[in-house]
């Protein structure tokens, strides 16, 4: 059997009903101990016997492609084999691509492209020789500076912004600025691929199995039916392994053409460059408010980037399009076709960068209208979708606020920048709100019971997110059974196709599918026992119906029941308005003499609906609360003015925030349930904590020494140009 | 990585003699060399390992300190002596790299480690300190973190030590083995190479010489600062660091040498600084003035416009906490 489930309306809260208590708590990650000892087989870890090394090279510059001394390179010592096969491809597939993305290698769209594989017999025999292959690029490179080319797209329009501005006693008129951003996972890519006659196994370090398995079938030119992946930990994701990348389509080529295992790890250097980077964005925001702070007029316009022929463009502005009222509206990106490396999702595509320069900009509107911050926004909260109509599925944006404030110490505060010093340091508090589209896209999953516990499988992936210990905990709620009676299997194609993991969507996706399977075992055993499914109390392994109660053990006997569930966005998602909704605060000291910024503390509160565990949940928000702090102040991609590459590509150059960077994160959730978002009442949050977190710590910033940073991020010269122009 | 011979050397005539070799390369810590060997940025035939020669002790000598090449950068920060007579050589120190790399990282490794100028990183752009008379491709790149005092028309690259600007303002000595087993020693003054047309060749040591100590004289300063701005909290390179050692007699600088950090293609000393600096009384405009000396021949380049008036603002802050 199988319990289907298309979301066009709200589920009724069935959680609540369930007797197990798992649900919620902050329970452990099951495979937490494997991770932490280093036994948990990551993608490179399985190296088969016989198995040979791929190292990928770089084009060193753009346009057609020749390769000069491939045959002194196949005589090197333990070389097996040089390949530029034209199935290799040029970047990492978009997420949910679901085919091949652009393939060749006999042309360089960028420089740094993957175009070429040298096999050998050990990792670095082919590192030496891969480093030796001559690769000769002759065309002048392509357009590299985003203000150097027409851009495609036109913002949408409603009401009139222009007149808006024009009409408003008090408008703000900015700029603002962010780098490309790298995902910078700590596991590098890597694909160990192996043939069986047709039958191609790769162990691979990917985010959405059923969409890659597709990905590298068609790159192939083979059925989809003849490829597994397995994927089960992997070692961080961001988006950048949304998509198949070069090393899984160049190990599967050599494999077959070695007739031996092959395993392909890119480099750090190379995952900076052949993998989806976040777009640099420029954002030209507008904003008009009446004298009580009501905008009349809202503009959000942004310059993004992107190689040709690739679908993606940075959605910066999908949240303005409803996190405040406004009659006249200006909204929509535009992409700028360049020869950098190909752009796509990183954690919080759109929000992270557009809500973070949207809020600071909100901040400057407060400032200009004399008005608290948290005031302003309160004033702006919409009643329904401002763009559509359409009501919201639950809204708690004001509480979160209120929450925050409360919480952080906010009341009281002299909004009066350069107040506040601390020998050189300045020192001020900023707030900003936080916004994340909710999304739910189509999930399985399968559960066998038998009388030693469940087993719950399904091909989502756990990117270090907490899958293994939700989908536990899911089960054994739904099933009264204590989490070491329940086993989640994840990250193999031989299983129902999950959600896979990204978009902040893969909790509540495939774990209402989890629910589903197990609302269909939970029928099967009220028909055992001879109840209602919703009389059934299902608690530690005991079945009760009534004035019935009996083990589970006994009501199965040596039965193994199956039980499948499948779950589909449908008008939920239309229908109403669904997002999540926070609010972060930051305070920074700011050094008067040398620019540099350090944050004091953080605090932020959100709304994601049911909270399924609580210590998970935590971890994802420290995270993108501390990508926030990297957006806002270090991090940014450098790309050479001439051929567009990647300078900055090595983790000592690209400055991710270190410990030393991040201050005591706190991290508070409201209760919420939203019933549009499915059965289990709870909404995607692996994203939340990113969106709008640089902007409490910019608005922090202005607030400490009276500088408006507008291009992130915001490091030491660039506070100090600002320090100079006061 | 090209394969090479790896030679354990038992002592330090051993491994001079090894060293002397074609391709060969001394090797300690490795936290900078085996990043270079993986890129084939350096691709020596042989490694000789140095970190058993019993060059890891600090010892007392004529009233300073001997620190032998092979001490790491934690167990020199950490020494009790160091903290209390040299500070700003343990701050400065604690101020580079990451907790990891100081476990690993030693001084005469530390004094000898190359540039972080990302072209020279990147075999794909041609640079003039990796393949002398290739070009460089910094000179029209990207520039943020580059040199703009004592560079040439060939290179731009910088020095990325902390501690070897602090050993210069305290007048270190470095102590070297030749192949043919004599020893000399330099001054830091006299140690380091300015890129001209020879960025390849960075330092005054010829094949085979092995760095064995590092002396310290005797403190001539008791104030003493070291301040490293830097684009995060930890782990990230200069942008301009200062290390002053000042001793004040009777409401005057009598003695003043200041390092610097981020600016040069060595960690840098201007004795017109110290010059000026000496004998006067303490005044902001003393202050400013060291900094109109210090920069008055600097050449930036775009990305790196703002080390002026940074280290306008750093020296003049740094003087006034080691003066007040």
């Amino acid at each position: 059997m199988t319990i289907d489930l298309k979301l066009d309306d709200k589920s009724e809260d069935r959680a609540k009903t369930l007797a197990q208590g798992l649900l919620g708590t902050p329970a452990d990650r099951p495979e937490g101990h494997l991770k932490v000892t280093g036994a948990a087989i990551y993608a490179a870890d399985s190296v088969p016997e016989n198995c040979a090394f791929g190292m990928l090279v770089r084009a060193p510059g753009q346009g057609a492609l020749t390769c000069t001394n491939a045959e002194d390179i196949r005589a090197m010592p333990g070389v097996l084999a040089v390949i530029r096969d034209p199935r290799m491809i040029r970047n990492a597939a978009q997420g949910t691509a679901n085919e091949a993305p652009v393939q060749g290698v006999d042309h360089a769209a960028y420089t740094g492209q993957p175009v070429a594989l040298v096999v050998a017999e050990s990792f670095e025999q082919a590192r030496h020789a891969a480093h030796a292959l001559k690769i000769i690029a002759e065309g002048p490179p392509g357009p590299v500076d985003p203000d150097a080319v027409k851009p495609e797209g036109e913002p949408d329009a409603q009401g009139d912004l222009d007149a808006a501005m024009a009409d408003a006693p008090h408008t703000i008129d900015a700029e603002y600025t962010t780098a490309g951003h790298s995902s910078a996972p700590m596991e590098p890519h890597a694909a160990v691929a192996d043939w069986d006659g047709e039958n191609l196994t790769v162990r691979a370090s990917l985010q959405m199995l059923k969409y890659n398995r597709n990905e590298l079938a068609d790159c192939l030119g083979i059925d989809p039916e003849n490829v597994r992946l397995l994927s089960p930990y992997v070692g961080g994701g961001f988006g950048s392994k949304l998509g198949i990348s070069a090393e899984c389509v160049a190990a599967a080529i050599a494999a077959q053409e070695l007739q031996r295992p092959v395993r392909v790890v890119q480099h750090r250097r190379q995952v900076f460059e052949t993998v989806t980077r976040r777009s640099e964005t420029r954002q030209r925001i507008r904003l008009a408010a009446d004298a009580d702070g009501r905008l009349t007029g809202l503009g959000h316009e942004a310059l993004v980037s992107n190689l040709p022929d690739e679908s993606f463009a940075e959605p910066v502005t999908q949240a303005s399009a409803f996190a405040y009222a406004a009659a006249n509206r200006l909204i929509g990106e535009r992409v700028a076709r360049l020869h950098r490396p190909a752009a796509g999702s990183v954690r919080a595509p759109g929000e992270a960068v557009g809500v973070t320069a949207f809020e600071c900009a909100m901040d400057e509107l407060a400032t200009e209208l004399g008005l608290d911050p948290i005031d302003l926004r309160l004033r702006n909260i919409p009643d329904k979708d401002p763009q559509s109509g359409i009501p919201f599925s639950s809204h708690m944006l004001a509480e979160t606020l209120r929450d925050g404030a409360d919480r952080f110490g906010w009341q009281g505060r002299d909004p009066a920048p350069r107040n506040q010093r601390d020998g050189e340091w300045w020192i001020g508090t900023g707030m900003a709100a936080a916004f994340r589209v909710n999304l739910l896209s189509e999930a399985e999953a399968r559960i066998t019971l038998t009388a030693e516990g469940a087993r719950v499988e399904t091909d989502m992936t756990d990117i270090g997110t907490g899958t293994y210990a939700i989908l536990t905990q899911i089960a054994g709620e739904a099933l009264g059974l204590t989490a070491d009676r329940v086993t989640v299997k994840l990250g193999d194609t031989d299983y129902p196709p999950g959600s896979g993991s990204g978009g902040s969507m893969g909790a509540a996706s495939t774990g209402n599918a989890v629910w589903l399977a197990a609302l269909d075992l939970r029928q099967q055993l009220a028909s055992k026992m001879e109840c209602d499914e919703g009389d059934l109390t299902l608690k530690d392994g005991q079945a009760t119906c009534g004035n019935t109660s009996r083990a589970l053990s006994d009501l199965l006997g040596g039965d193994t029941l199956s039980g499948h569930g499948h779950i589909d966005a449908g008008k939920a998602f239309e229908d109403v308005r669904q997002s999540t909704f926070g609010a972060h605060f930051a305070e920074v000291a700011v050094n008067d003499i040398t620019g540099e910024v350090r944050v004091r503390r953080m605090l932020g509160s959100f709304a994601a609906g049911r909270i399924l565990n609580e210590k998970t949940a935590r971890s994802q928000c420290h995270g993108g609360m501390t990508w926030g702090i990297g957006m806002a102040l270090t991090e940014g991609l450098t790309h050479d003015r001439r051929d567009g590459h990647i300078v900055n590509r090595d983790l000592a150059e690209y400055h991710i925030a270190t410990n030393a960077d991040v201050p005591p994160l706190e991290v508070h959730f409201l209760e919420e349930r939203d019933p549009w978002a499915g059965p289990m009442q709870s909404k995607g949050l692996g994203e939340l904590g990113i969106c709008g977190a640089g902007a409490a710590i910019l608005n922090a910033v202005h607030h400490a020494c009276g500088v408006r940073l507008r291009d992130m991020p915001a490091t030491p010269d660039r506070v100090l140009a600002g320090l100079s122009a006061l | 990585m090209k394969h090479f011979d790896y030679l354990r050397a038992e002592d330090t005539t051993a491994a001079c003699e090894a060293g002397f070799g074609r391709g060969a390369a001394f090797i300690a810590g490795g936290t900078n060399l085996l990043d270079l060997m993986k890129l084939e940025v350096m691709a020596p035939d042989t490694l000789i390992d140095v970190t058993r020669l019993g060059l890891d002790k600090i010892e007392e000598e004529d009233g300073g300190l001997r620190i032998g090449a092979t001490v790491t950068n934690s167990d020199l920060a950490a020494d009790m002596r160091v903290r209390r007579d040299w500070p700003v050589l343990s701050r400065a120190l604690l101020a580079g790299a990451s907790g990891q790399l100081r476990n690993k990282a030693t001084t005469g490794g530390n004094l000898l480690q190359r540039t972080r100028c990302p072209y020279f990183y990147d075999t794909d752009t041609p640079c003039n300190k990796r393949t002398p008379g290739e070009g460089c491709a910094a000179l029209g790149g990207e520039t943020r973190n580059h040199a703009i005092l004592g560079t040439s028309e060939h290179c731009i690259a910088l020095h990325p030590s902390d501690m070897a600007v602090a050993l210069r303002a305290l007048d270190a000595q470095i102590e070297v083995q030749s192949p043919e087993g004599k020893r000399r020693a330099y001054y830091m003054d006299n140690f380091y190479c300015l890129p001209g047309d020879t960025p390849h060749i960075e330092t005054m040591l010829e094949p085979g010489d092995l760095i064995t100590s590092v002396f310290l004289p005797a403190p001539k300063g008791d104030r003493q600062v070291y301040r490293k701005v830097r684009d995060r909290a930890s782990y990230a390179f200069a942008l301009v660091s200062v290390a002053a050692v000042i001793r004040m007699e009777e409401g005057k600088i009598a003695h003043a040498a200041i390092g610097f950090g981020g600016l040069a293609p060595q960690p840098w000393r201007d004795i017109e600084v110290d010059a000026t600096l000496t004998g006067a009384k303490p005044s902001a405009a003393l202050f400013d003035k060291a900094a109109d000396i210090l920069l008055q021949g600097a050449e930036t380049h775009g990305g790196d416009d703002f080390k002026i008036p940074l280290a306008r603002r750093l020296l003049p802050a740094v003087l006034e906490e080691a003066t007040s």
